[in-house]
């Protein structure tokens, strides 16, 4: 028999807060974190916009407390001091009680200190300090995490670009579920380096005012940074120990595209797939899925290709969506962890977070995500359907065919959530997550 | 249960139209081994590789001949480990990038991406499944061992395709050169253990294995269980570790015949393995294998072929042996990994 996995504790530090509760209270009053550049350097400065982290590498060495210590990359601090506050939130104070692993994402390791050694070593094969370079693989930044947290039992990292921490709480869940750890930490942490930047550029994939998904005039995404994780913890020891559970994992899902290195395919097969063996696993209808946070980073082959994908699953009833990228911009190997953190606020607090900088409706779309506007709408609905429960005065009380589909979706409880995250190299993944409720 | 099926390995040896394992063995003098390469063409459409890299091509390339060996349709799981993923594009990247902030062309980006090549083998084989990367040191290929073995054990695949993928560059080699990693001259491979000085020998390999849950003509060996173990502040006990890994599969040590060993020249880190087969498998026999492949993070993807042949074959080619001892059988092999005595690997392995 499987076990089913739980999550207990969540962490998180991106450009909308540096913990849970700023980020919860961001994405409450619908403020984004992404601005000018301030903190990073970059010939770039002034035409892209980011969504970086509201802290220093100063103030997050002295956070972590390892004030001044130079050979700890930006990556490394944020991974700390989210898996940290994940750690303290599931209330674990001895590390060593059960068998813990740390599975952690990330796409460029410590390539933020690489580029300056660098810059060294091409004038002179003899320059450069080495201090930049030691920490360059991704390995590094996933045993300086668990060396902090005291984590021994298993310890490795997935990289698989944007889809890389769904692919981290995934294969945590199995070890969960077939008895190999009890617990496991879960998520990803990725810092903006010039080495995305420009390599997102090179692909013309940013937009200079600001990702706006799923609009039809959207121009690309906005890079993030930030790091999030997640408590997974097996059923027998959160109960044993009398665990606040937070959300279930209850199904997940990966499928290859195979259509093309960078692109999506137009029909949004590894979408599809991903989302269909998750929703299978977690033994839902699609019906029953009350909200989902979207891949939607605002390229334009992105939200096509998730739209159609969505469609394709939910037919004329796809269930309200929002892509959160617009408060936190696209934090890469982090984005899976940090939008499932998200997804996890949306269940615990019975809202859905709208969907930022969204004004036109995407023409070969017959969809709308869940926008400022909308969900205001939206409670006003579901007020109406308390007073009444009827589906049809819910209807009535919507004016256009759009929002008609999203009246007749919404719910007035949010039990189950679905996240997207999808890579490059067509790696799409899916995960559900369900709220916790006794005797299930 | 798990087995070995197909394996294709690209090398420094002869290892892509082997005549017979390992009876002709390549040696150098070198700063580092270099892989042989095959002819790409017979793999991939010179259209498509000619915008590969070298480590893309050579991966698809190693993932089709274990595919072809194994006359696999379709793998259930496409599963790769790398510590480092293309360097040659990180470096086209890093190059481009740092004084300037102004490079054109994407595909250097692309190709960095360290899921490339577990992708591009997707794309190659039209392939929906599973697909995923483990990027951690000499734990990458381990990961993907112990992720597509617990899929066969859910029952959630029956086929999955692991790959061990990483390269050396001339510039690499200099900057890790810097931190005392690699030997500080060009050293013959065959001769590694004479020179008793600091650093490996660097190396540099792809190696894909088919790993599916019913035997077939074409198993070498059963796959029986990988595990790794991260030493940090002493918490790795290996005799703990030893005793509840292969009791679990309802062996004692005395039952291992071979022990296969990861040493590298070194001699910092060799000690650590010689003083490991001591103390827990005094008089038994020992092979090595890095002085035909190199070191580099994803190096028991050779190793795991050594096994797997010398238990298909049921030979023990001399230029393997380490010790003198001669095993009474060969069934049970042990192949043991350690990287700066921080990451410890094992991968067990039954003859069937």
């Amino acid at each position: 028999m499987l076990k089913r996995v739980y999550i207990t504790g969540i962490g998180i530090t991106c450009a909308i807060g540096n913990n849970v509760e700023e980020t919860l209270q961001s994405l409450l009053s619908e403020k984004s974190g992404i601005g000018e550049i301030t903190l990073f350097s970059t010939r770039h400065k002034g035409i892209f916009p980011l969504a970086e982290v509201k802290m220093t590498t100063k103030a997050l060495l002295e956070n972590t407390g390892f004030p001044g210590k130079k050979n700890i990359t930006r990556t490394t601090l944020l991974g700390m001091k989210a898996a940290k506050e994940a750690l303290v939130s599931a209330g674990i104070q001895d590390i060593k009680q059960y068998k813990t692993g740390l599975i952690s994402a990330t796409t460029v390791g410590g390539m933020d200190r690489s580029e300056d050694f660098y810059a060294g070593f091409l004038a002179d094969p003899r320059k450069g300090r080495m201090i930049d370079i030691v920490n360059h693989d991704c390995g590094d930044s996933t045993e300086r995490i668990a060396s902090y947290l005291g984590i021994s039992d298993f310890v490795t990292t997935i990289s698989t670009a944007c889809s890389s921490s769904v692919n981290a709480i995934m294969f945590g869940s199995n070890l969960i579920k077939t008895g190999k750890l009890d617990r496991v930490i879960v998520g990803g942490t990725d810092s903006v380096t010039k080495f995305t930047l420009n390599g997102f550029n090179t692909l013309m994939i940013l937009d200079k005012t600001g990702c706006h998904p799923f609009d039809e005039n959207r121009a690309g995404l906005t890079l993030g940074e930030g790091a999030a994780f997640l408590v997974l913890e097996s059923e027998d020891i959160a109960v044993k120990e009398n665990k606040k559970i937070l959300a279930e994992v209850s199904g997940y899902g990966n499928a290859n595209d195979a259509y093309h290195q960078t692109a999506s395919s137009p029909d949004g097969t590894g979408a599809f797939l991903a989302m269909s063996k998750a929703l299978k696993m977690s033994g839902l209808e699609p019906g029953e899925i009350d909200y989902i946070n979207v891949h939607g980073t605002g390229t334009l082959n992105n939200d096509l290709s998730e739209g159609i994908a969505l469609e394709r699953i939910f037919g004329d009833i796809v269930p309200p969506f929002s892509s959160t990228k617009g408060y936190t911009g696209h934090t890469l190997g982090a984005a899976g962890a940090v939008e499932a953190v998200i997804s996890i606020l949306a269940i615990n607090n019975q809202v859905i977070f709208p969907n930022l900088n969204f004004t036109t409706p995407m023409k070969e779309l017959h969809i709308r995500p869940v926008t400022v506007e909308t969900r205001h709408a939206a409670s006003s609905l579901i007020e109406t359907r308390h007073a009444s429960s009827s589906q049809i005065e819910t209807r009535h009380a919507s004016s256009s065919q759009i929002e008609t589909r999203h009246a007749s979706s919404l719910r007035v409880e949010i039990r189950h959530v679905l996240s997207n995250s999808f890579g490059f190299g067509g790696n799409n993944s899916s995960i559900v997550l369900s709220k916790y409720e006794t005797g299930l | 249960m798990s087995f070995i099926n197909g394996i294709g390995l690209i090398s420094p040896q002869k290892t892509v139209a082997p005549t017979e394992f390992l009876e002709e063995v390549a040696e150098y003098t070198a700063d580092y081994l270099r892989c042989i390469e095959p002819v790409y063409r017979t793999y991939i459409d010179p259209i498509q590789s000619r915008r590969m890299s070298r480590l893309v091509k050579m991966g698809i390339t190693a993932a089709k001949m274990s595919i072809a060996e194994a006359e696999l349709a379709m793998p259930d799981a496409i599963i790769t480990g790398t510590g480092l993923g293309s360097v040659e594009d990180t470096e086209k990247i890093l190059g481009d990038l740092i004084i300037t902030e102004k490079f054109l062309n994407p595909t250097p980006f692309i190709q960095s991406t360290y899921n490339t090549i577990s992708s591009q083998v997707a794309i190659q084989l039209k392939c929906l499944n599973y697909n995923s990367t483990y990027v951690h040191r000499t734990f990458s290929f381990e990961s993907g061992l112990i992720d597509g073995l617990m899929q066969i054990e859910e029952q959630t695949a029956s086929d999955v395709l692991v790959g061990a993928i990483d390269e050396m560059t001339m510039n690499h080699l200099q900057i890790t050169r810097r931190v005392g990693q690699w030997k500080r001259e060009p050293v013959n491979n065959l001769t590694l253990l004479q020179t008793k000085t600091p650093g490996a020998l660097a190396g540099e390999g792809a190696a894909f294995f088919v790993v599916g849950a019913e035997k077939q003509v074409s198993t070498y060996a059963m796959l029986q269980d990988v595990a790794t173990c991260i030493n940090i502040n002493g918490s790795f006990r290996p005799d703990s570790f030893l005793r509840d890994f292969t009791g679990k599969h309802g062996l004692s040590l005395q039952d291992i015949d071979l022990v296969i060993l990861g040493l590298n020249g070194d001699c910092n880190h060799d000690p650590t393995y010689l003083q490991f087969a001591n103390q827990y498998f005094p008089g038994k026999s020992l092979a090595w294998y890095k002085h035909l492949c190199g070191e580099y993070h994803t190096a028991t993807g050779f190793g795991l072929y050594v096994a797997a042949n010398i238990l298909k074959h049921q030979v023990y080619p001399g230029i393997l042996h380490l010790n003198q001892v001669r095993p009474t059988r060969l069934k049970n092999i042990l192949i043991y990994n350690h990287f700066r005595n921080v990451n410890h690997s094992f991968l067990l392995v039954k003859g069937c």
